[in-house]
């Protein structure tokens, strides 16, 4: 572990500190350049979650907060490998989900957006991913909602989603996006990201985990920071 | 294979992140208290402000001491102030160096995280620390917390002759 180094974020897909057209980045982003820091213990190590701290259901937002029936929307189930830039899979990662409902409205007390919340759905939930480095979970689909980033401004429907890696280098938040979605080309959150990293940020529709009668599937894989070992060979 | 990219923790994360502290009906997995012994306790505190000086209300701080394998995790949604509260033990000095907290730092606004580190204002190592002495001097005292009678105090400015310095990591 001593002369692990892990690569820094990749500027080729990941998005800058400052992006104009998403607003609040105007007066929230570092100005002045960052100091590169040599990584030390600190940097090369995290906390670690073990399964045991898992509720039963927090896997599954359909479930997890129902109070007197089923929530309203569309069920779909996502699920992919965590993988590093090495192409290793990477267990025992935690995976933090939080989401709007079907209409597009979060349950949080700040969204003021004039949609229905669902009294059924919360909107939260977290995996781990196993052995394998797979993960696996249940929601509604989210719906679009307004902003107000700019005129008519409205986010396509996403998933948000908080992961810890192997250690702090290895932390990312980031959102999920659906095939095929309109609102896409005007999103200024997605667009922030470089041409070269958008399709990263988008599911694939996946008929193989699409589970008859109950939920459609959809496959989303991650990549977190790699590290100057050996690439990984495919046996 | 390519990294994936960051996105914003948004405006909304209180409920899957910080759950308890917002009064949300789900399990909080971490929180800002990282030590339960009243008598090794330290407190530190402070505000996140943006380029105009304003508070930010919607910041969210990890914090990580690898010596003694502590996270916490805090939203600045809840203080009156919007500060954020952090509960910990002082970390110890790692290869001589002076001791520091990790801090990662999620916000609406930001696409993408930013890293820096709180010292303390009453260690001696502070003078000698690699880290702190690669940072010009007139920036230094950003990453520092200062000691005042109860708890430590460290404001983040995002922008402007403060601005706070950030690592990359
Ligand atoms: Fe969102």
């Amino acid at each position: 572990m001593s002369n692990l180094i892990y690569n820094l974020f990749d500027e080729e897909v990941q998005p800058p500190r400052l992006y104009p057209d998403y607003k609040s980045t105007v007066l929230r982003a570092p100005t002045k350049p960052l100091v590169l820091l040599k990584q030390s213990l600190s940097e090369l190590s995290g906390p670690v979650f073990g399964d045991f701290e898992l509720g039963t259901l927090d896997h599954d937002l359909t479930r997890n907060s129902i109070v007197n029936g089923e929530p309203l929307g569309e069920r779909i189930v996502v699920h992919g490998t965590v993988f590093n830039e090495n192409g290793q899979p990477i267990p025992n990662t935690l995976i933090e989900i939080w989401q709007a409902n079907s209409c597009g409205r979060y349950v949080h007390k700040v969204d003021q957006h004039d949609a229905p919340l669902d009294p059924n759905f919360l909107g939260a939930g977290r995996c781990m991913t196993d052995a394998n480095g797979n993960y696996k979970f249940y929601t509604i689909k989210p719906g679009a909602y307004p902003w107000g980033n700019h005129y008519n401004a409205w986010r396509p429907n996403h998933i948000h989603f908080s992961l810890f890696g192997a250690n702090i280098t290895n932390r990312l938040v980031t959102q999920m996006y659906f095939p095929g979605d309109p609102l896409l080309q005007h999103d200024p959150i997605f667009l922030g990201v470089p041409p070269k990293g958008r399709d990263l940020l988008i599911s694939k529709f996946d008929l193989d985990a699409t589970e008859e009668s109950f939920a459609l599937g959809y496959r989303f894989d991650f990549v977190l920071r790699g590290n100057n070992a050996t690439p990984f060979e495919k046996i | 294979m390519k990294q994936t990219p960051s996105q914003t923790v948004g405006p909304y994360f209180a409920y899957g992140l910080t759950p308890e502290q917002y009064l949300y009906s789900f399990k909080s997995l971490a929180n800002n208290e990282l030590v339960a012994i009243e008598d090794e306790q330290i407190i530190v505190k402070g505000r996140v402000f943006d380029g105009e000086g304003n508070v930010i209300p919607d910041a969210m701080l990890e914090i990580w001491d690898a010596k003694n394998n502590l996270f916490g995790r805090f939203g600045t949604g809840t203080e009156k102030d919007n500060s954020f509260v952090f509960k910990t033990q002082k970390p110890g000095s790692i290869d001589g160096q002076a001791p520091y907290l990790s801090v990662i730092l999620f916000m609406r606004g930001q696409l993408i995280h930013s890293y820096t580190r709180i010292y303390f204002s009453d260690e001696d190592l502070n003078t000698t620390d690699t880290t702190l002495l690669q940072i010009e001097e007139s920036r230094r005292s950003t990453l520092i917390a200062q000691k005042q009678e109860k708890f430590y105090e460290f404001n983040i400015y995002m922008q402007g002759d403060n601005e706070t310095v950030f690592f990359e990591i």
